[in-house]
């Protein structure tokens, strides 16, 4: 059974600069977020186990045909893109739409993996979104997973805030997990390089038949935070307390 | 006029949901839904109470979705206000897809204008606060904990509510409590935060008699305790962790991430050590203090001992 692993396209956030409360959004570095890594890791770790391959699927602007790259070497088989420059702001739901209509066009899917949220918006709900278009078994915040070939289920440890829960699932089914399942891998060179040569198809707005739904947000503002603090600098611990001591902090 | 939902599995996430509900409602009925698996059911006091006495399994999403959906209808609530804890915001998604709904998680404050309802929320990776309105009359938020206080306990009747239990896909096989330790760094008024900049982990050893003498608690960024695996989730401040607030906050070896200020930015008083003087967070903070860990942690040892401040 193949593995998909559902990544998301983000800007470089790290790399961006805010002038008057916003981001400039010039020459921006495209990457995908860490959480959809430590996703595409545990589906390099589960392939062999289920058999099949890990198809690494995307959907946003056309920047994606160059940063799935990234993906691929870091041991995705192949990728199935959606991408148009449409695509570029989508809400979870339209893109929910979108990732299940791509499934469709992947054979034998036994296992969709998510980050636990995306590196941008972060708002984890396209994997619940996706699981109930798809009417498959949900599971969230794995820390661990494991495949049991003679029942076809999935034993996952899932992290919650004050609990471990082990819980079983048939495939196929989705599946988010956090930051503490693995070690991102950075690919070697001979990676990077064999990464432009893996199968990729390409699907365009045109090719999609799935009537987008309406964005379900309006955006009323998006600023960062004013930072108004006094940025003083101090050049000895004794100097630093002094400073404390004056604000009745210590 | 459709009424307003409440659904956690956390009695303490009920009772700031109350407060959420209070924000929005407008006149709206509010009501709270509760499955009997919930902690301390019949403690738990708010008006217009309904459990659901069926034994389900909450850690199917898919079940638990389709029990609030259906409890949604039969109330005649056409909104649903969730938990932002983990079980919360894996319901949220399945939960919007199956009422046709909008939904906006980690929400951090609420607010009414035009009689429409407006969220805040972090955008872009922690670097924006977003305001948003959901378009649709359906409307799910699910709420950051703690951003809201808990709601006076009212005393009231719990009713019972008939729902339809669908089978279950996923089994709950073990639940073992984690052995962490009590402490909540969103508590502390006083956090130290402890970053990649620190080599060794004997270092924190070193930092604990910084937090003894301030009556500070530690907390970290994220790779520290995901990558390094010297402190447990719990402790990480971020995005993905915890947000805090205290009243004074040292940021010891932090480079500043997006990600990580998210969690920091509203602390009334911040201060940066760090060795690196183009650091990024040397100029987002109160005081900078440019420094190697190595020396200016044993001078803050010696300078907070019982004969210095």
């Amino acid at each position: 059974m193949n593995i998909v692993v559902a990544m998301k396209q983000v800007p470089d956030i790290q790399q961006i600069r805010i002038r008057a409360r916003k981001p400039v959004m010039e020459d921006v570095v495209y990457t995908f977020g860490s959480f959809d890594k430590n996703a595409l890791e545990a589906g390099v770790q589960l392939k062999e186990a289920l058999g099949g391959k890990l198809i690494v699927l995307c959907v946003g602007n056309t920047e994606l045909e160059d940063t799935v790259k990234e993906a691929l070497a870091a041991g995705g088989d192949e990728a199935l893109l959606v991408v148009d420059d449409i695509y570029s702001d989508l809400d979870s739901c339209q893109v929910s739409a979108l990732l299940v209509e791509a499934l469709g066009k992947i054979e034998d899917v036994g296992l969709v993996l998510f980050g636990e949220g995306s590196g941008d918006n972060y708002s984890g709900q396209v994997v619940g979104r996706v699981a109930e278009l798809l009417n498959w078994p949900q599971i969230g915040f794995a820390q661990e997973i494991s495949y049991e070939q003679s029942t076809n289920m999935i034993r996952v440890i899932r992290a919650l805030e004050d609990v471990r829960e082990t819980v079983i699932a048939p495939l196929p089914a989705v599946v988010s997990v956090v930051a503490e399942i693995n070690e991102v891998r950075i690919p070697s060179v001979t990676q990077i390089l064999k990464a432009g040569r893996k199968p990729k198809k390409v699907f365009e707005s045109a090719d999609i038949e799935t009537v987008l739904p309406g964005k379900t947000h309006f955006i009323k503002s998006s600023l960062a935070p004013e930072n108004n603090r006094k940025t003083i600098i101090v050049k000895s611990v004794d100097e630093l307390l002094t400073a404390l001591k004056s604000e009745n902090l210590i | 006029m459709a009424g307003v939902l409440i659904y956690s599995n956390n009695p303490n996430y009920l009772m700031e949901l109350q407060s959420a509900a209070a924000v929005i409602a407008q006149g709206r009925p509010v009501q709270t839904l509760i499955l009997s698996g919930i902690n301390s059911a019949d403690s738990i006091k708010v008006e217009n109470l309904y459990i659901c006495r069926n034994k389900v399994c909450i850690s199917d999403v898919g079940v638990v979705a389709e029990l609030v959906k259906q409890a949604a209808s039969q109330l005649n609530c056409d909104i649903v206000l969730l938990s932002g804890d983990r079980r919360g915001k894996e319901l949220a998604g399945r939960l919007a897809q199956k009422m046709g709904a909008g939904v906006s998680t980690d929400v951090s404050a609420l607010k009414v204008e035009d009689g429409k309802i407006i969220a805040s929320r972090n955008a872009f990776g922690g670097a924006l606060v977003e305001e948003s309105i959901i378009v649709m009359n359906a409307q799910i938020f699910a709420i950051a904990p703690k951003s809201f206080a808990e709601a006076v306990p009212i005393n009231s009747p719990i009713k019972e509510i008939e729902l339809t239990i669908p089978d279950g896909v996923v089994e709950l096989i073990a639940s073992n409590p984690k052995s962490d330790d009590a402490v909540d760094i969103a508590e502390a008024d006083t956090l130290l935060a402890m970053g990649c900049g620190f080599e060794a982990q004997s270092s924190i050893a070193e930092v604990e008699k910084i937090a003894a003498k301030m009556n500070a608690v530690i907390g970290c960024s994220k790779p520290v305790a995901t990558d390094r695996k010297w402190f447990s989730e719990d402790r990480v401040i971020g995005i993905s962790g915890k947000t805090c607030k205290p009243i004074l906050a040292v940021l010891m070896g932090i480079s500043g991430q997006v990600q990580f200020w998210a969690g920091i930015r509203e602390a009334k008083t911040i201060v940066a050590i760090n060795n690196d003087e183009n650091a990024p967070i040397l100029g987002m903070v109160d005081y900078a203090y440019v420094a190697d860990l190595k020396d200016a942690v044993p001078h803050l040892i010696d300078k907070l001992g019982p004969k210095g401040l």
